[in-house]
């Protein structure tokens, strides 16, 4: 096995006084799918946007111990939390399209507003995103009308390719289904084996079925401590942690 | 779309958190002018007014003559003009406002609460000078002519005579406090209303927005127990609400203490003893109006403005405490 | 019979007693009438505007300048030129520190001044605008003289609170997962508030520049010792300029007829910009 890309080394958060993950160790391989689980409240949010610096601007927010994505530690002295984010995409639980913009300025804005001018490079990102999101065919169409004007669904592809649109070696999601439909449900979790290809998914969800459907790995918190990590088939066939169990088998949380 | 994921630097790039700290310092450059406004106000308001409250000391606010001509300088009386005016004007306008509140939250259909709504904020906007012009040329001689009218009656004129015998010794009477001691109108009760109706929107929109506040299950509590409308009114909404009216109403206490421009026109600019509710009175905004351009006099100029830092100092006041009061008295929950 | 056979249909009907009935029958005619009476005046100024005002509202009003005293004729360009001059002044200022201030409060919370900007902000809103005039006259007048432009700086010193707060107000309504999307995508936070959170609030940003140049338009007492006023047209801001309240309120106050007839029909043009710009912002900030 190759180096992985992300490792969270003895991570703990603290909001304030009050520690919300608790010394958490993990590592992400390039190329997979994998899931955090857990009741509400147990810190997979908090864990998630600790990995590109979100807590920055939190105020109270402390995260201790190393996160290494890609052989550097992402809090290491002398690194650019800009540059760093740039490396690592972000799909929120709501779609959240910049309102002022249009369908394909949305898709490129990453690019456009760091001051990419190119308009042939930008159309072949913004297809390639689009497409990679599954959204192209919905949208080649009415890529100047404004993204609110897209459904709900739309909407979150469109964040999705917006992520996609400048690389980022690995792509983080928090539930990003949870405001959806059953079809757009499916739709994305469709899309998650393709955007491997390109990408390594880090995502939060709630909903059994769908780990177990779309991940490699499968991270079970609980109270802010990671009891169980391990390929999605043995976590949820074969639980070492009876916690765990309890919990995909749905019989708490 | 298969590229291998390539390792990039993380340290050095041209969109670095570096420029974040030159566009803050940028923000925080402008957003400084506030502070610097503020100081240089209470630097300039000081320094002018310094050779008066030198002259005179604190007593400057506590003592009652104004005397351009003997440079006798003292700031009581239209202290206490001020504050008459305004809280007149307060009592006046809280029930109406209050009243009027009522009416577009809780009575009115969408269609007359909107436009009564809409009428209400745009008496708010109609500038000083205005309201002064409208009282001065519409309200002045119906008063005036009421006091003329006051006059017809030989009694009233007996009355008259005596008041003005207190009234020249210094002194009045609650009887002779509402003799008219004018014919053209003009005086301490038309200052107090057009007072009254420049703060009246003020408070019937603060007002407004904390009725349309109160949850709707406070409402839908009483009227399930039986109660009439103006018992919902009165038992639910108005005690939850009564916090925020207040906080309102010292807010509109704050404009009407700093209203100038009205009040300068029709408040017969005297700086004696108020004796009588039709006589002439002054505000501290009225005499730095009526005043300040003429002031010749170093220490007369100097007392004009230090009117005006009384009149800051009092603003500033009265702000605090309507946010110590909102702030106090808000229910939890609502912001 | 016993207690508990009573049927329900049986119990007698409360009813409300008249006592109850008359009451709140009449609050609420006392209700409704106090609301006749809050309104009423904003008809009546208006209307008597209209009636006084329009008659003397032509084409001289717009393009000269008041007569001499006890000469009949003249207009106010003078005014109405000097209130544009004044106000495009002072929305430079007024803008310019009042969005960057409310960017400030926004966006940057943690900020060690954050509190002292906000509490100043809000000590300066509350702030009479004749002593702001005063302050103005101290810091120009006394060394450059009375000038369009010592009037435009009172005139910006009060619209900066009112930009302040509309502003802060409106960048927070723009929801914080749109900021934290910008973030994630590596685009800095400078970045991120100029070009997505600004366009996000503009319209309710416009809404309350307007609102504030509404406000001051129509004040007279600041200018007072500042714009101090000038019988003739004048383009030059480091000169003394007049300005429509100004007007109105010294030709309110003078003895002649002609003034007073000149400042009803400035007072009717003043308000009637003032209700146009009150009514479109907001009718912006409807659409929003
Ligand atoms: N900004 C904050 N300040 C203080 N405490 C916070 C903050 N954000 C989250 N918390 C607390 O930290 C803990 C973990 O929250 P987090 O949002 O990470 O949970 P989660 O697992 O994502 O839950 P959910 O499934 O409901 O999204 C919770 O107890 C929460 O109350
Ligand atoms: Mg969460």
């Amino acid at each position: 096995m190759s180096t992985p890309l992300l490792s969270a080394q003895n991570v703990s958060i603290y909001y304030g006084d009050k520690q919300a993950v608790r010394d958490v160790n993990l590592t992400v391989q390039r190329g997979t799918v994998n899931a955090l689980i857990g009741p509400s409240g147990c810190g997979k949010t908090t864990f998630l946007r600790a990995i590109n610096r979100m807590h920055d601007l939190t105020p109270g927010a402390r995260v201790t111990g190393r996160i290494v994505l890609d052989g550097e530690d992402v809090y290491g002295p002398g690194v650019d939390p800009v540059t760093m984010r740039r490396r690592v995409g972000m799909v929120f639980q709501k779609p959240n399209p910049f309102p002022t913009m249009s369908v394909f300025d949305n898709v490129v804005s990453g690019l456009k507003l760091a001051g990419v001018r190119d308009r042939a490079r930008l159309m072949d990102v913004a297809e390639r995103s689009l497409r990679g999101a599954a959204l192209w065919d919905e949208v080649k169409d009415r890529l100047k009308t404004p993204a609110t004007g897209l459904s709900g669904g739309q909407q979150q592809r469109l964040c999705i390719a917006r992520a996609l649109a400048v690389e980022p070696e690995l792509l983080l999601m928090d539930e990003p289904t949870s405001a959806l439909d059953p079809a757009s449900t499916a739709r994305i979790e469709d899309l998650m084996t393709g955007l491997k290809q390109v990408t390594t998914i880090l995502i939060v969800t709630h909903n059994m079925h769908q780990a177990a459907r779309v991940s490699d790995t499968t991270s079970f918190f609980l109270n802010g401590d990671l009891v169980e990590h391990g390929a999605t088939d043995q976590v949820f066939t074969s639980p070492r942690d009876e916690r765990t169990e309890a919990y995909v088998t749905g019989r708490f949380g | 779309m298969n590229e291998p994921v390539r390792p990039r630097p993380l340290t050095r790039a041209p969109l670095s958190a570096r420029s974040d700290r030159t566009f803050q310092g940028l923000i925080l450059a402008l957003a400084s002018v506030i502070v610097l406004v503020f100081v240089l106000s209470v630097y300039q308001l000081g320094r002018e007014s310094w050779p008066a409250l030198r002259e005179f000391g604190l007593s400057f606010y506590t003592e009652r003559t104004w005397n351009p001509v003997s440079g006798q300088f003292g700031a009581a009386q239209m202290l206490i003009g001020t504050l008459v005016t305004s809280l007149a004007a307060l009592v006046l306008s809280v029930p109406l406002a209050v009243a009027s509140a009522l009416f577009v939250a809780e009575y009115a259909p969408k269609w007359l609460a909107n436009p009564v709504g809409y009428l209400i904020e745009l008496l708010a906007a109609v500038p000083s000078v205005v309201y002064g012009l409208w009282a001065l040329f519409v309200i002045a001689p119906i008063l005036g002519r009421w006091q003329q009218g006051f006059f017809a009656d030989p009694a009233n004129v007996a009355l008259y005579t005596r008041c003005q015998d207190l009234w020249n010794s210094g002194q009045t009477t609650l009887q002779c406090f509402f003799v008219p001691s004018a014919f053209d109108g003009r005086g301490l009760a038309l200052a107090i209303i057009i007072l009254t109706v420049m703060i009246l929107p003020y408070t019937a929109s603060v007002a407004r927005d904390v009725i349309r506040l109160v949850p709707a299950d406070q409402r839908e509590a009483m009227y399930a127990l039986g109660a009439t409308k103006w018992e919902v009114i009165s038992r639910a909404i108005l005690p939850y609400a009564r916090a925020g009216i207040l906080g309102g109403v010292i807010l509109a206490l704050g404009r009407a203490l700093g209203e100038t421009l009205a009040v300068a026109m029709v408040i017969g600019d005297s700086q004696e003893i108020i004796k009588s509710l039709w006589g002439g009175a002054s505000t501290m905004a009225s005499v730095i109006a009526n005043q300040f351009g003429d002031a010749q006099e170093r220490l007369h100029r100097s007392s004009v403005v230090a009117l005006g830092l009384g009149l800051f100092f009092l603003s500033v006041a009265v702000n605090f405490l309507a946010r110590v009061v909102i702030a106090r008295l808000t229910p939890k929950g609502i912001q | 019979m016993t207690a508990q056979s009573t049927p329900l249909s049986g119990r007698p009907r409360p009813r409300l007693s008249a006592a109850r009935r008359l009451r709140n029958l009449l609050m609420g005619v006392l209700i409704a009438l106090s609301t006749v009476v809050v309104v009423a005046p904003l008809l009546l100024i208006f209307f008597y505007l209209l009636r006084e005002g329009l008659g003397a509202m032509n084409l001289e009003f717009f393009t000269r300048t008041p007569a001499p005293e006890g000469e009949t004729g003249g207009g106010l360009l003078n005014a109405i030129l000097g209130s544009l001059q004044m106000l495009a002044m002072a929305s430079v200022l007024g803008v310019g520190v009042g969005v960057a201030g409310g960017i400030f409060l926004a966006e940057y919370p943690r900020h060690p001044l954050m509190p002292t900007v906000r509490m100043l902000s809000d000590v300066l809103a509350g702030i009479p605008a004749i002593v702001m005039g005063l302050v103005a006259y101290g810091l120009i007048v006394l060394q450059f003289g009375f000038s369009g432009l010592a009037g435009a700086v009172a005139l910006g010193f009060l619209m900066i609170p009112i930009v302040v707060r509309t502003t802060e107000e409106v960048l927070k309504l723009v929801p914080v997962t749109v900021r934290e999307a910008g973030l994630s995508l590596g685009l800095p936070q400078w970045l991120v508030i100029l070009r997505i959170v600004l366009p996000a609030a503009a319209g309710g940003i416009i809404t309350g520049v307007m609102l504030a140049l509404a406000r001051v338009a129509g004040e007279a007492a600041p200018l007072l010792f500042t714009a101090f006023g000038n019988p003739l047209v004048n383009l030059d801001p480091t000169k003394p300029m007049s300005a429509l309240p100004l007007e109105i309120y010294r030709g309110a106050t003078s003895a002649y007829d002609e003034n007073q007839r000149l400042a009803k029909a400035g007072a009717l043009l003043l308000i009637l910009i003032i209700f146009a710009t009150s009514l479109l912002a907001r009718r912006a900030s409807r659409r929003r």
